[in-house]
């Protein structure tokens, strides 16, 4: 167990550096550069920069300082926000992301496993037609849809809540239900798939001929077989909510991880592009090899 | 009498159309016997006995009506919650395929302790040494240290072990055995028919045996129920029904057990299927297989004939065929 | 005791679709997800220049007193009485949202199709391969894709489209089937690959390997083709979820390219006016929700009636 999760935590290391690697490798072929923007940059101050930056370096000597400092977990300073170490953009802007992702995902699990577990217990009643419909809905309706929409009724009809901005817990409220719906949905799904299988099989029928009380089969017996679709989703599911959380800062206009990647990407800040994707790539894979975790202990068949 | 079942109709239903799966069945059992019922597989017998636990997956199933007297109460007319209070602690069943009938999540010594605590009262001690004890008595070595185990280290007789051992705990006074052996190497069979039968003698409880295998039958039951197409086609003591049957199912049956003693003889099978239970006509179920069918058979359901007070057929000629095979 | 069933494989092959067939028709959410894929795709290719026929507009058409007919809402004329000219209301600068709509349409449907195709054809080839091969081949196969799910690929795929991107409208489209079909084949490569472990050992592959053809051919003669159920599925159920990675994109102005547009950019276009002018994003989001809802519906039903077994859950 500990020799699986050492294994697995060496593996992230060269992933991150594969992953980093080919983002600069695809940064470094494009046409153009920073300094080729709209407005025309004097060949002075674009020398300086060059050399501030090490640019004027050849591309081995700039590629491995681009993988040491990956490695030390310091990404030298943004082109953009001018004398701002990445590292501080990153401490700001993680919170913004982190509070919305964690929250979505958390909501996304209570309500589909909810959902999804009473519509396997009532197949076929309007319970699950209902709550399979509007997971079906909620994996149509793209989140820059639902979300402005969310906002249109409750910020600009009715003036419930905030339509954007950061501040207060109640500026937390739109973002994560447009950031959480189609994970809602999928788990729900999951969840009612997962458990209608469980409750048909075997060791069903034999906990229930022991006598056992419905709700006991359904909390002893069923739920943890029910529920490991659920955790194996999990894993890949939070490489999407980050694209999502993408959208979401954006409609929301949020200071998170999203907004400065896109930024940094229509601004061609390399430094900042390459620490918000090694960040990120760390959390995912991190996030994986927890759920991973997760999964040997519900599931004794599993072995490392 | 600690079991009788009276005209038990269990229905499921299908895209609309109705499968009669268990249709009319009666059957008895008195207190430390053990019953055969035999059949081949969709003739029912499986759903006739977790309709008498009132296990039928509901819907697409339903009981359709008759009576499951248990101890003098009807099972079938119980408030669920002591019909709940009855499974595994009187009642108690072991099922065909042990690989998939324990829960794969749960540590074995859990499995057991839960249904002793459940219906003895045991505290987790307590029920856990007795957890320990019944496995060592259906023989697993090593008990105390394999009940920390999974389901998954466990092979698939030691597995059949672990469910009769779970069965057994609260001394039910009848144990259900559905197809116990099918799953298991040939070898295990004998071993855990002999290890239901040994222990049922020391506790004293009754049985109902359902397999396809009349071989199974014929050492370990006093009474023996044929069943076809959802219906009861013969009933008989165990000795009665190998050496005079009275009906042509049976006898088919009986011819195709292979014969150790002689070699030469060619393998005998009813030809071909068993019918469809959605559309049964009104003549006998199994008129179209049977080698003794006249044009009666077709247009009439057959009466179920007493041939002695302990021995009944479901056959137009079922006197004729018990006297032949005198 | 009972004679085993011969079944001829022939039957069962034609009677595998007119059975899934059948069980699709009764399906009525799927049949309605057919009939509505039908129906927009249709309006998608054939609406643009009914639209121009009958109105004169097409999907850039700004007409020249632009400051005077802008942003009227559906189904209302210049003078603010109920008119059929815009159906969908106008955008901005005075273009028709219905026919800018149906070529969102168009694009998003083309995206969805193409990047699907792209994804079938590496998850095919990935899949049928490592579960043919087995052995070693196939875990260091499958490791990587493994490895591959674990990485936030959208990330790339933004630092892909934002640097190469912006060339030329059509171009971005091509960088998108790309990119798209890229990162959308590795559960297609399980799929395949655990059909193909299943049918390997079966008699007729045993018996063409026995007769000397060679492994390609195996694979994409006899294996492949009998992979087909699941990978139909699966393709359906692609398709929605390349079409919303590609409105993500374009939403972030990384994707389809003005002129073109395709549901994603014009919600983007509609999402800055929606205290005003709700109507330019709920015409091209719903139309794209319900599109997407169809084919998760047929795709769902697909499932149902090529896999009796799943269908009882």
């Amino acid at each position: 167990m500990l020799r699986f999760i050492l294994r697995r935590l060496l593996i992230t290391i060269p992933m991150v550096l594969v992953v980093v690697s080919v983002t600069w490798g695809l940064i470094r072929l494009a046409p153009g550069n920073f300094y080729t923007g709209e407005k025309p940059i004097p060949p002075a101050i674009e020398k300086n920069i060059r050399e501030r930056y090490g640019l004027d370096k050849p591309w081995y000597v700039q590629y491995g300082r681009m993988i040491s400092n990956t490695l030390h977990g310091d990404f030298g300073i943004s082109l953009k926000y001018q004398g701002e170490p990445v590292n501080r953009i990153l401490k700001n802007a993680l919170p913004v992301s982190a509070t919305i992702g964690v929250l979505a995902y958390l909501l996304a699990l209570a309500v589909g496993i909810v959902s999804g577990t009473l519509a396997a217990l009532r197949q076929n009643s309007n319970l699950d037609y209902t709550s399979m419909a509007a997971a079906m809905i909620g994996i149509s309706l793209p989140n820059f849809v639902l979300g402005p929409t969310l906002v249109l009724f409750l910020s600009l009809t009715w003036y419930v809540l905030p339509p954007a901005l950061w501040g207060g817990p109640r500026h937390l409220i739109l973002p994560v239900i447009t950031l959480s719906g189609v994970y809602m949905a999928y788990i729900a799904r999951l969840a009612r798939s997962g458990m209608l299988e469980v409750l048909r099989s075997n060791y069903i029928r034999t906990a229930r001929a022991k006598g056992l009380a419905e709700r006991h089969v359904l909390i002893r017996h069923a739920l943890r077989g029910g529920l490991l679709p659920v955790v194996s989703f999990s894993g890949p599911a939070l490489a999407f909510l980050l694209t999502g959380t993408v959208v979401v800062e954006k409609i929301f206009a949020l200071p998170g991880l999203g907004n400065y990647f896109i930024n940094a990407n229509l601004n061609r800040d390399e430094p900042l592009i390459i620490g918000i994707v090694a960040f990120i790539s760390i959390v995912v894979l991190i996030f994986n090899l927890m759920v991973d975790i997760a999964y040997g202990f519900i599931d004794p068949r599993v072995r490392y | 009498m600690l079991l009788s079942v009276r005209n038990l109709r269990t229905y499921f239903d299908e895209d609309g159309r109705v499968v009669k799966a268990v249709d009319g069945v009666s059957f008895d059992l008195e207190r430390g016997e053990t019953l055969g019922i035999v059949g081949e597989s969709g003739s029912g017998k499986s759903v006739t006995n977790l309709t008498i636990m009132r296990l039928i997956p509901s819907p697409p199933g339903r009981i359709a009506g008759g009576e499951v007297i248990f101890d003098g109460r009807n099972l079938l007319a119980l408030p669920d919650e002591e019909m709940r209070k009855l499974r595994g602690r009187r009642i108690a069943m072991v099922f065909q395929d042990p690989m998939t009938s324990l829960n794969p999540f749960m540590r074995i010594s859990r499995q057991l302790t839960e249904v002793t605590r459940l219906h003895l009262g045991h505290g987790k001690a307590e029920a856990y040494e007795h957890a320990v004890h019944m496995l060592e008595m259906v023989g697993i070595p090593d008990a105390r240290k394999r009940a920390e185990g999974y389901p998954h280290e466990f092979s698939g007789g030691m597995r059949q072990r672990v469910m009769i051992a779970m069965a057994l705990s609260c001394k039910p006074e009848l144990l259900i055995a559905d197809e116990p052996t099918t799953a298991l190497d040939v070898t295990i069979q004998a071993q855990i028919l002999e290890l239901i039968k040994n222990l049922k003698q020391e506790t004293g409880t009754s049985e109902i045996l359902i397999t396809h295998d009349l071989g199974v039958v014929a050492g370990t039951t006093n009474r023996v129920v044929v069943m076809y197409a959802g219906k009861v086609f013969e009933s008989a003591p165990t000795g009665e029904l190998f050496s005079r049957p009275g009906n042509p199912y049976t006898k088919g049956l009986l011819q195709s057990v292979p014969d150790p003693t002689c070699d030469t003889k060619e393998l005998f099978q009813i030809p071909g299927l068993p019918p469809d239970v959605a559309n049964l006509g009104p003549g006998c179920p199994f008129a179209p297989r049977c080698f003794r069918a006249e044009a009666i058979c077709k247009e009439q359901f057959p009466p179920f004939v007493a041939l002695t007070p302990s021995h009944h057929s479901l056959c137009h000629f079922a006197d004729e065929i018990y006297k032949g095979a005198s | 005791m009972t004679a085993p069933v011969a079944v001829e494989p022939e039957v069962v092959g034609t009677s595998l679709w007119k059975d899934a067939w059948r069980r699709l028709r009764r399906n009525r959410l799927a049949m309605f997800g057919l009939v509505v894929v039908i129906v927009i795709t249709l309006a998608s290719v054939i609406g643009p220049p009914i639209i121009h026929g009958l109105t004169g507009f097409t999907y850039d058409y700004i007409p020249s007193d632009s400051s005077l007919i802008k942003s009227f809402p559906p189904f209302t004329a210049p003078d603010g009485s109920f008119s059929w000219i815009h159906p969908m209301g106008t955008d901005i600068a005075g273009r028709d949202i219905l026919a800018r709509v149906l070529l969102g349409g168009r694009i998003s449907l083309m995206v969805g199709v193409i990047s699907t195709l792209v994804s079938l054809i590496i998850g095919i080839t990935f899949g049928a391969t490592a579960g043919y091969l087995g052995g070693k081949i196939d875990e260091v196969m499958m490791r990587i894709v493994d490895v591959l799910y674990a990485i936030p690929y959208m990330m790339i795929v933004i630092v892909l489209l934002a640097f190469f991107g912006g060339q030329s409208p059509l171009g971005q489209l091509f960088l998108l089937f790309a990119a798209l079909g890229a990162v959308s084949w590795l559960t297609m490569a399980r799929i395949v690959r655990g059909q193909v472990i299943s049918l390997k050992n079966q008699e007729f592959i045993l018996a063409a390997r026995a007769t000397g053809v060679s492994a390609t051919k195996i694979i994409f003669r006899h294996l492949v083709p009998n992979t087909l159920g699941p990978v139909i599925v699966y393709a359906t159920l692609t398709i929605p979820s390349v079409m919303l990675l590609e409105s993500f994109l374009s939403f972030l102005g990384l994707g389809v390219q003005a002129p073109l547009a395709s549901w994603g950019s014009l919600s983007a276009d509609g999402v800055l006016n929606i205290a005003l002018f709700p109507w330019q994003l709920i015409c091209p989001g719903v139309t794209m929700a319900i599109t997407l809802f169809s084919l998760n519906f047929l795709g769902d039903g697909l499932r149902d009636a090529l896999d009796p077994q799943m269908r009882k859950g």
